[in-house]
């Protein structure tokens, strides 16, 4: 599957509130129904435009603020098969892999919105098509790897009785 | 080599020495949800597949942040949480009880040295008592709620020395500002920040709470301090836990380390859309603003209350300024109301609503009209916070808050010196 890039002009510290707005997250329980939503007081149009297996590309500090797991989760549900960032907030980090959705740490200077981009995850390369361009991702920590293979920190944990990341 | 407090409470918390950039499964001593995240625990939980909760005792759920209810979708939310707690025999704070963050360590649930997790992001604000207490999402919070458990990354401390004595209209709020600014958002990421120095000692048990409150506005996972003699009467008088105190050894290795002087301190605001886009008060005074809130889990304790008390007693609010009040939990307000202080309040002209995190998280009760700006104790001034992506929110202590609500336009405390 070709996975494309998609950016919103805001670049640092997008937070979960700008994700999925408290308007909505309080009050809507189907995470289909809130990724319609999403980033609506940055760009009203954006949500519409993601495609199935798109990836959100953004920069330092990605997901701080508020402890919703409704933003991972939306955008889960809005089609991304990924999210690449500088840098990202804590809790924001545990909540994707903890729900299955992969978060990788780059250099997103160079990757602009709709540019084609190729993972590769056990070698830790980002390639950006079209552009000659080869990232260094940043490798995804063992735990975090275990939780995305075994498809979520429930499964994961229904697997093995526990935690078991040896 | 010597132990932060971050890596001693995680240690004694997975029964072997950690240090930090560790990974370890920990013991957990408290777990909590609110109406925003626990519909998601209580479906996590469910999938499962366990038949109890790891302790009834340690966990609770908390009605604040649409409390009551101003719809459909939250009042079903709330009635999975009512009906799940009937079920599993667990705690429940309805509307009415007050604001988390207030609940959990005034209620007795935590005491020093404990470990704690809460399906909220300002989980941190117990730190001010020795709590190690962190921010999850829902089903990290779930997993803990059947097992009683979580896995923890020992985080990298960074020293926070603050010094000075702090000037008159200068508050606990106006230092984590300033300390924000400096740092920036991302200033701690993963980080534990240990806060120091003679300012914090001097600083009462509530006013220390606003700090280690707004630790995670920089990224960090905890905002800690000792428990001095303040802190272990505040606990003794409210917990019948044991406190295990924990202090960090003389030798502990230090990421980083910070010192503030705050004795030139002005009052701080920050500025839309981000909490580091802090100012001078005394750069602001031609703002004007159309709403004043005081309460949330940063400001909406009895002395917060107070302060803005004082300089609104007998004072009338701006005629175009709206100004909601809401004490962080049912005996603040009844202290408040002993006190004389919601008499004051409703005497001025603010609307004082009953405790929650509403207005904070745009809910409801003060949801901003487009082009409208307000003055706030909150933690938080993201674009479409309090509601409204078309408004412009400005964060304050309780005295700015109150002084701007008078004035009508932001404005500096210090003008109402004879009442600080």
């Amino acid at each position: 599957m070709k996975h494309f890039a998609r950016r919103l002009k805001v670049k640092d510290n997008i937070n979960t509130d700008y994700v999925i707005s408290g308007r909505y997250k309080f009050k809507i329980q189907d995470p289909k129904e809130l990724a319609k939503y999403i980033f609506e007081d940055l760009d009203p149009d954006f949500a519409a435009r993601v495609k199935r297996g798109d990836i959100l590309v953004a920069g330092e500090n990605f997901g701080c603020g508020s402890s919703r797991e409704q933003a991972p989760q939306a955008l889960k549900w809005a089609g991304f098969y990924a999210v690449l960032a500088k840098s990202f907030a804590r809790i924001f980090y545990r909540n994707a892999f903890n729900i299955g959705l992969m978060l990788v740490e780059c250099n997103t200077d160079f990757i602009d919105d709709g540019d084609e981009v190729e993972l590769d995850i056990e070698k830790g390369k980002v390639k950006v098509k079209g552009k000659g361009l080869i990232l260094d991702a940043k490798p995804i920590p063992h735990v975090m790897k275990k939780l995305l293979e075994d498809g979520g920190v429930i499964e994961h944990f229904k697997k093995h009785g526990g935690f078991k990341f040896e | 080599m010597g132990k932060t407090i971050a890596e001693k409470i995680l240690s004694n918390h997975a029964g072997k020495g950690l240090k930090a950039g560790d990974i370890a499964v920990c013991d957990v001593d408290f777990c909590f949800g609110q109406d925003g995240t626990s519909s998601i625990i209580i479906d996590s939980f469910k999938s499962l597949g366990v038949d109890k909760v790891f302790d009834e005792s340690k966990f609770c759920m908390i009605i604040d942040h649409s409390a009551p209810s101003p719809n459909i979708g939250v009042s079903e939310i709330h009635k999975k949480m009512r009906a799940f707690a009937k079920t599993f025999d667990v705690g429940l704070y309805d509307i009415g009880c007050g604001v988390c963050h207030q609940l959990v360590p005034q209620k007795g649930h935590v005491t020093c040295g404990d470990l704690v997790l809460g399906a909220d992001s300002h989980t941190c604000t117990y730190g001010a008592i020795n709590v190690f207490s962190t921010g999850v999402g829902s089903t990290d919070l779930a997993i803990t709620l059947a097992s009683g458990k979580n896995w923890f990354k020992v985080p990298e401390a960074i020293k926070v020395t603050v010094t000075g004595k702090l000037p008159k209209g200068v508050y606990s709020k106006d230092v984590i500002l300033h300390i924000i600014k400096d740092m920036g958002a991302n200033g701690a990421t993963y980080k534990s920040v240990e806060f120091y120095g003679q300012t914090i000692s001097s600083l009462s048990v509530d006013a220390r709470f606003t700090i280690s409150n707004m630790a995670v506005e920089m990224g960090a996972k905890a905002g800690l301090m000792e428990a001095d003699d303040k802190v272990l009467k505040w606990v003794s008088d409210r917990s019948a836990k044991i406190p295990k105190p924990v202090k960090a050894d003389p030798d502990a290795r230090y990421l980083s380390a910070k010192n503030y002087d705050v004795s030139k301190l002005v009052p701080q605001v920050a500025k839309p859309h981000a909490v580091d886009n802090v100012s001078d008060v005394t750069d602001l005074l031609d703002v004007k603003i159309d709403q004043a809130f005081v309460g949330t889990c940063t400001n909406g304790r009895l002395e917060d209350l107070e302060i803005a008390a004082k300089i609104l007693k007998g004072k009338a609010v701006h005629p175009d300024v709206k100004f909601v009040i809401a004490p962080a939990s049912k005996e603040i307000y009844l202290q408040a109301v002993r006190k004389g202080l919601v008499e004051i309040f409703v005497k001025a002209g603010c609307a004082v609503v009953g405790p929650g995190c509403g207005p904070c998280v745009g809910t409801h009760n003060g949801v901003l009209g487009d082009g409208e700006a307000a003055i706030s104790t909150a933690n938080r001034n993201f674009k479409g916070r309090m509601g409204n992506p078309n408004s412009f929110i400005y964060l304050a202590s309780p005295a700015t808050v109150a002084a701007s609500a008078i004035n009508g336009r932001i404005a500096d405390p210090r003008e109402y010196k004879n009442r600080l």
